[in-house]
């Protein structure tokens, strides 16, 4: 069952984009992404895969020849991260609105300035309102395995929405772990071939995309587009279960770790939640209550599986590996605290915290301390600090 | 099936296509492009020497010309009063108003 391999995360991801053989590549190199259409060209020249390979002159024209590749009819993938999503930004916004269901691996980076290469989520959570699905993967397991089912929850008839999938710079990205892949034939199996009902290169329905759009009617599309992204949700879990069943690898919305009796539990995303997991491990050994959520979709929000799953802590602390600049806190912690309270869970407390900005290390006694706050938080009768900055050189005033 | 000549204004959201997408061609004739007109080209038959020079000019096809091959009227129906036809003309029979 499976095949063992030791690969780094854009390795694992080029691999998966190799099984998929999607008929059209079109990226320009960015760290730390740029091994992903590095490994890919490798495949094309190969003669692994069929696809089109396009090396274009920017990221701006990486996503537009997605998109009229997109449109044509094709299946397409690619890759960016940082600066290089910044300067796709006009064309994410017609990818998602034209409903082209383009994957993209976002490896994330800092985006400028000043400028800095490694990890924080700044450029996937600034591009969190372009109607784009967003994944996040911990491991390079889980990024390879949600470029595998993002490719059909894309596709999906009544998604038809491009998605993201985004784990972290360096860490996972270029570090080298156990996984185990699928055979070649599994992943074919499983994504299908693709046949969109209305395409470009079509010569018997001659039809036109993205015309003009005016009052009476880009209101109704932006419903429209709204409704998929709620769909997407079902057709995400349906997904899931099906790879379930493909590789006894369980995803859901979000991941629970030691939630059940959890009074203290901390809300993150991708590799941190491994720390964050180490940290767990040893403060329950000291025989604290804590818990954490890792969701594994961004967008769309899970919003009532988070808020149900902290409805009985005592304290939470959202983690932000970006920091939204809202002078209130950061965009997990904005959406979270926003989801507890529509879903009325509104008893616990909750801390934003913004941590390992520009690739700042974040290790397991960082995230004890945060559950040590927590604690003091919980017995607090107010707490006036609820945006942190963790770890920061010479405290706040 | 949808059919982009019954989208229109009232059309709600599950009446519209999916990213706006237009699904059957030679529908520019449904879309009336003469109410973004604020000047208008009137054609002064008088000076009119049916050289059909101003015709292929309109970017809205909306010169037409009957079957003789004589230009008609505009339509306005269509023209948007660009004024590129008046240009065009070289004998002074479309005046822009
Ligand atoms: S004004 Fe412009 S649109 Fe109107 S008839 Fe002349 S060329 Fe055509
Ligand atoms: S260019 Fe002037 S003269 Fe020639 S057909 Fe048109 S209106 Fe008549």
């Amino acid at each position: 069952m499976g095949i063992r391999e030791r690969l780094s995360g854009n390795e694992a991801v080029a691999n998966a984009m190799r099984q998929i053989d999607p008929d059209v590549v079109a990226a320009f190199p960015i760290t730390p992404s740029t091994e992903i259409p590095q490994y890919f060209s490798a495949f094309v020249n190969n003669g692994k895969v069929h696809t089109e390979f396009v090396p274009v002159e920017s990221e701006h024209s990486a996503m537009s020849a997605c998109i009229g590749a997109s449109a044509a009819g094709a299946r397409v993938m690619t890759a960016t991260s940082a600066n290089g999503l910044s300067l796709m930004w006009e064309m994410l916004y017609i990818a998602s609105s034209l409903r082209l269901p383009i994957v993209m691996s976002c490896v994330n980076r800092a985006v400028s300035g000043p400028l800095n290469i490694h990890n924080d989520h700044s450029d996937s959570m600034g591009a969190r309102d372009s109607g784009w699905i967003q994944l996040y993967g911990e491991t390079n397991q889980e990024a390879y395995d949600n470029i595998i089912m993002a490719m059909r929850i894309a596709e999906h008839k009544d998604i038809h929405l491009p998605v993201m999938n985004c784990y972290d710079g360096f860490i996972t990205s270029h570090s080298v772990e156990n996984i185990e892949l699928l055979e070649d034939e599994k992943v074919k199996a499983f994504v299908g071939e693709y046949h969109p009902e209305h395409y470009l290169l079509n010569k018997d329905e001659q039809i036109a995309i993205g015309p003009l759009d005016v009052q009476p009617f880009l209101f109704e599309h932006k419903f429209q587009q709204a409704e998929a992204m709620r769909k997407a949700k079902d057709v995400i879990k349906q997904v899931q279960k099906e790879f379930y069943e493909l590789t006894g690898r369980e995803y859901g919305l979000i991941e629970e770790y030691k939630m059940e009796d959890a009074e203290y539990a901390v809300v993150v995303l991708n590799s941190t939640a491994g720390t964050s997991k180490e940290a767990v491990d040893r403060l329950r050994a000291q025989g604290m209550k804590v818990g954490l959520i890792k969701p594994r979709v961004f967008r769309p929000f899970p919003g009532e599986e988070i808020a149900n799953a902290l409805k009985n802590v005592k304290a939470v602390a959202i983690l932000d590996k970006a920091d939204g600049l809202n002078g209130v806190g950061g965009p997990l912690f904005t959406d979270t605290t926003s989801a507890m309270l529509i879903n009325k869970v509104t008893a616990p407390k909750a801390i934003s915290y913004i941590y390992g900005i520009g690739g700042r290390d974040v290790r397991v006694e960082d995230i004890e301390s945060v559950y040590k706050d927590l604690q003091e938080v919980a017995n607090q009768e107010n707490v006036t600090d609820t945006y942190r900055y963790l770890g920061l050189k010479g405290g706040r005033e | 099936m949808f059919e982009s000549s019954k989208i229109n204004a009232k059309s709600t959201w599950k009446e519209m296509t999916p990213g706006g997408t237009i699904y059957d061609a030679g529908n520019s004739v449904d879309f009336k492009t003469g109410d973004w007109r604020s000047q208008k080209p009137v054609f002064i038959r008088e000076n009119c020497k049916q050289c059909l020079l101003c015709v292929p000019c309109c970017p809205d096809s909306a010169i037409p010309v009957n079957a003789e091959g004589q230009r008609e009227d505009f339509n306005y129906d269509y023209c948007k009063g660009c004024g590129v036809c008046s240009k065009a003309c070289p004998f002074h029979a479309i005046e822009m108003q």
